[in-house]
């Protein structure tokens, strides 16, 4: 088994215009910062990306909104790039915000074989419309489908050829589902392991689900909010 | 009228002991800072931590450990970290005990709208809608009335809804509240509120029963 692409150029060989991509992270933690570079080096656009987050206006995603690269966003939270709110009021781009939680599970059904599931979240609000209702011990849920990407592009902190991999802190977040959910699956490491390096107990990710894997490089790993104490 | 962190103070009193509890960003993250002694609740951060500890000392910051906020945190000894389907199957899966989030509006009936003004701020709900449908205690920390005196305690939400019938407290700074069949049932007033005060700024039912007793802070 050797997955092994040269670095994010390699990686994401094969993205078109107008491709579905899923990209991990939660805020900056996690983010695939070596092929956002790649993407915005090919230009490549009219994209649908499905991430939690779209970056800030001059880092992430926001690098390629500030590029015109993307079509539609499907995230959860929009905050923090200015840049973004303003593309999406002013009907530049499209959105479809969607509950973190139901986001979460309707990647990993992706990529479980799962098409669809029933939630309470979202119930009684705009989430709901023209979605199946189905009541389950009295409570009301809505039907939510599940979601797939040509590409998922993935943050890990350590993997080896064959794919397996694990992550670090908060930088886990989206990233295992979405490596579950992408018809190919690119991951970016920090640090490449040789097989039998990483503890099989201890794998987050299973290789099976990983179609490339490189060694990442020059990690910002930009902090959004840096909230400290004072010593007492 | 309370201040952000004496909103944080009150709510903190509803904690209790082995719980895990999820706070919004806003006014509840101070919530943290307020444990009553002796009680012991593990924070859980929707993106995939639970045993949220106190921001770090300067210095020791690392990027890879943030809160739902994406601000800096540490983690409590006795911590782990999860994945988000993980992060939301203990939230959807009813295992947290206690949800607090800020609101702009809220119903009568306990609907809550806290995520979008049409028009002029979309943010997103990011985790909010699967909290407020899933959790068994739910409670609001916001201010009374908005910044144009309005009042956000209201017989219908205007704005577009996170949830239905879901909210069970609010505690602002004028007040404490119990949501109930009938309507915000005052249980608590702010010291120096007085009742007029609490009534004028409640644009929903109002129920109030005999001598309703200042907050201890």
């Amino acid at each position: 088994m050797n997955k092994l692409v040269k670095d994010a150029k390699e990686g994401i060989e094969g993205i078109k215009d107008g491709m579905t991509l899923m990209l991990g992270g939660f805020g900056l933690c996690g983010i695939p910062e070596n092929c956002i570079s790649a993407l915005v080096d090919i230009g490549v656009k009219d994209l649908t990306c499905i991430s939690n987050n779209a970056g800030v206006d001059d880092f992430g995603i926001g690098l390629m909104l500030q590029r015109s690269q993307v079509k539609k966003m499907i995230s959860s939270y929009v905050g923090e790039n200015d840049e973004f709110e303003r593309q999406m009021l002013s009907r530049d781009l499209e959105v479809d915000l969607i509950p973190q939680g139901s986001l979460a599970e309707r990647c990993r059904a992706g990529g479980a074989g799962i098409p669809a599931f029933f939630t309470p979240a979202g119930y009684g609000t705009e989430v709901a419309n023209g979605k199946e209702v189905r009541y389950f011990d009295g409570k009301p849920h809505i039907l939510e489908s599940a979601l797939q990407a040509d590409y998922a592009l993935v943050k890990a902190w350590k993997g080896d050829r064959y794919g397996n991999i694990i992550f670090k802190g908060t930088a886990r977040n989206f990233n295992p589902v979405m490596a579950m959910a992408g018809k190919i699956t690119v991951v970016e490491v920090e640090e490449l392991v040789e097989p039998g390096g990483l503890d099989p107990n201890f794998i987050h990710i299973p290789g099976v689900f990983v179609q490339r894997i490189f060694q990442g490089t020059g990690y910002e790993k930009r902090i959004e909010q840096r909230t400290t104490r004072s010593k007492a | 009228m309370l201040d952000r962190n004496q909103i944080a103070q009150r709510i903190a009193q509803e904690l209790q002991n082995g719980w895990y509890v999820n706070l919004g960003i806003g006014i509840p993250t101070l919530v943290a800072n307020y444990i009553p002694e002796g009680i012991d609740v593990e924070f859980q951060s929707e993106n995939g931590l639970l045993g949220m500890g106190p921001f770090p000392f300067e210095g020791e910051e690392d990027a890879d450990l943030i809160n739902a906020g994406k601000q800096t945190v540490t983690m409590m000894r006795g911590g782990s970290i999860f994945d988000s389907s993980m992060s939301f199957a203990m939230i959807r899966g009813r295992h947290v005990q206690l949800t607090v989030l800020g609101a702009m509006e809220v119903s009568d009936c306990g609907d809550i709208a806290n995520w979008k003004i049409p028009g002029k701020m979309v943010k997103g709900m990011g985790g909010a809608m699967d909290l407020v449908a899933s959790a068994d205690n739910i409670i609001v920390a916001m201010s009374h009335t908005n910044r144009k005196g309005q009042s956000k305690l209201l017989r219908q939400c205007s704005l577009p809804l996170t949830g239905v019938k879901c909210v069970k407290k609010v505690v602002t700074n004028m007040a404490v509240l119990d949501i109930t069949p009938n309507g915000f049932e005052l249980l608590e007033r702010a010291p120096g509120v007085s009742l007029e005060e609490i009534q004028a700024a409640t644009e929903g039912r109002l129920i109030i029963d005999g001598d309703v007793p200042e907050m201890k802070l």
